[in-house]
């Protein structure tokens, strides 16, 4: 196997300076993912399954410890690595997929989707095509394609966003309850797309309100909650 | 409990365009920036927040060579252009800053004539760059403020006559005339109403992806940095409290100052 990921002794926390306190996330997490793996983060609320997910994508910045990504270029600590870099690797090789929609003001629907692929080098038109083809497959409306997201109801924005973060390949594809409050159509396809990716060799890790979702998907399940056995091999994912 | 100290860039091989070191000034007694640095990579957005005397104005000038300071350097990774801008002398500094440098004012009186056309104003800048055929530009002239999605049938309009919004469009075409290197945009929305600070906002995000030109922006309004910004500098009493990703310096601030400015936005 290829490894993508290797966490070691990971810790993050929180000083909330006003208040003159520290609040401790997690502390020394370490394991590691493979090409094509998708890992399950469990555990109770507030143990840190999201802040685990953000402090790897480094909107969090790491207390200590490591994290190893293992790019097109080489390995690199994306607990240390520069600005630059992290956004270099946002653009092209790790993704992150909330439930929340990013909207900007005046952008149509579909040109929020087409973007990343705009970015990545695509002529506008192609990328316009593809970014349909996505928005058709999460079951967005036609009529919605040209409108602006942000007076959409909460579940068309997840669906817009899904189909943003999801239309570019990623080498690894962090996942924070990308499910939650959407209707079965595309949570079928959410869970088509993310087979797919996983086929095709990406990373996935990823906290589910509901594992039932992807249970067909999971590999492996990590539990954060204190005093939890660190690490389980599947066999039911019932959390 | 600090925080890790982050490695150089390894992944990005290009050089910063935009290179500050240790940039000091002092007015009398006032302090208004201390050892101050920074950088722009080529094609980034580099947002400044900070409060009402911060210094962050005062960084932004010097980034237009308008204003020198006590001590430290400025480089831009541009061919011609070799060592530190702040000993060019004046005519050196003031070509440089009309060719290759584009700055859009919080006030439009700053930038622009305001009793001269739309279209003038914007040529002027193609004028002071040694531009003299008139068909040329009238029609670059043209060229900038359509990109800067302004309406061409207000073309000859003096600044004087159109709304606020208007006035930083013809502001952001003499900007983006010539093709500059670096644009510099000091509150370009600080006080238009919601909407014409949402189509701004869409028209620089446009010209940033499409021109893939460094910009560095100075706002106070935290919404407008988090639309454009890819990384932030956060400054207070004239020093660099904080740097990082935007979305890191917003979701996880790590000094003191920098968590009152987060929680205070609305």
């Amino acid at each position: 196997m290829t490894r993508v990921l290797d966490i070691q002794a990971l810790s993050k926390g929180f000083s909330l300076h006003h208040l003159g306190q520290d609040i401790a996330a997690f502390d020394a997490i370490s394991f590691s993912l493979d090409a094509g793996e998708f890992v399950l983060i469990k555990g109770i609320n507030g143990a840190g399954k999201s802040t685990l997910l953000r402090t790897i994508y480094r909107s969090y910045l790491p207390r200590g410890g490591a994290v190893v990504f293992h790019s097109a270029h080489g390995p690199i600590d994306l607990a240390r690595a520069a600005d630059v870099d992290i956004a270099h690797l946002r653009r092209t090789e790790i993704g992150f997929v909330t439930q929340f929609l990013n909207a900007r003001p005046r952008v149509s629907a579909e040109a929020l989707v087409a973007e990343p692929l705009r970015l990545a080098g695509e002529s506008a038109d192609a990328a316009l095509h593809t970014a349909r083809g996505w928005l058709s497959t999460f079951g967005v409306k036609e009529e919605l394609w040209q409108a602006y997201p942000s007076t959409f109801s909460g579940g068309e924005q997840q669906k817009v966003n899904l189909a943003r973060a999801l239309i570019l390949p990623r080498k690894l594809i962090l996942l924070d309850e990308p499910t939650a409050s959407l209707d079965a159509g595309a949570r079928a396809a959410l869970v088509a797309r993310l087979a797919e990716l996983k086929e095709n060799g990406a990373a996935m890790l990823g906290v589910f309100h509901h594992p039932g979702d992807v249970a067909d998907l999971i590999d492996r399940v990590i539990d954060l909650t204190p005093d939890a056995a660190p690490e389980e091999d599947r066999e039911d994912v019932a959390v | 409990m600090t925080t890790m100290t982050l490695e150089p860039p390894r992944l990005v091989r290009t050089k910063p365009l935009l290179e500050i070191r240790d940039v000091s000034r002092s007015y009398g007694e006032v302090r208004a920036l201390h050892k101050v640095s920074a950088t722009a990579y080529p094609g980034e957005v580099l947002g400044i927040v900070g409060e009402s005397g911060s210094g962050k104005s005062t960084l932004l000038r010097m980034m237009n060579l308008e204003e020198l300071p006590d001590s430290g350097s400025y480089h831009l990774d541009l061919p011609d252009t070799p060592g530190d801008l702040f000993e060019l002398d004046r005519f050196a500094r003031r070509m440089l800053c009309a060719t290759r440098i584009g700055i859009v004012y919080q006030n439009p009186h700053l930038g622009l004539l305001m009793k001269h056309s739309s279209s003038g104003n914007v040529a002027e800048r193609l004028l002071i760059a040694g531009e003299r055929r008139f068909g040329v530009l009238r029609e670059k002239a043209r060229e900038a403020l359509s990109a800067s999605e302004f309406p061409l049938e207000r073309l000859d309009a003096p600044p004087i006559e159109l709304s606020g919004g208007m006035q930083q469009r013809v502001q952001l075409a003499k900007a983006i005339a010539l093709e500059p290197a670096l644009l510099l945009l000091d509150e370009p929305t600080t006080g238009l109403d919601v909407s014409v600070q949402a189509l701004l906002l869409d028209t620089l995000k446009r010209l940033q992806q499409e021109r893939k030109i460094t910009m560095v922006i100075v706002s106070h309004d935290l919404g407008v940095i988090r639309t454009l910004a890819d990384r932030v500098m956060v400054m207070r009493r004239g020093e660099v409290v904080e740097v990082g990703l935007a979305d890191q310096v917003f979701q996880d601030p790590q000094h003191p100052y920098t968590q009152q400015l987060v929680h205070a936005k609305l």
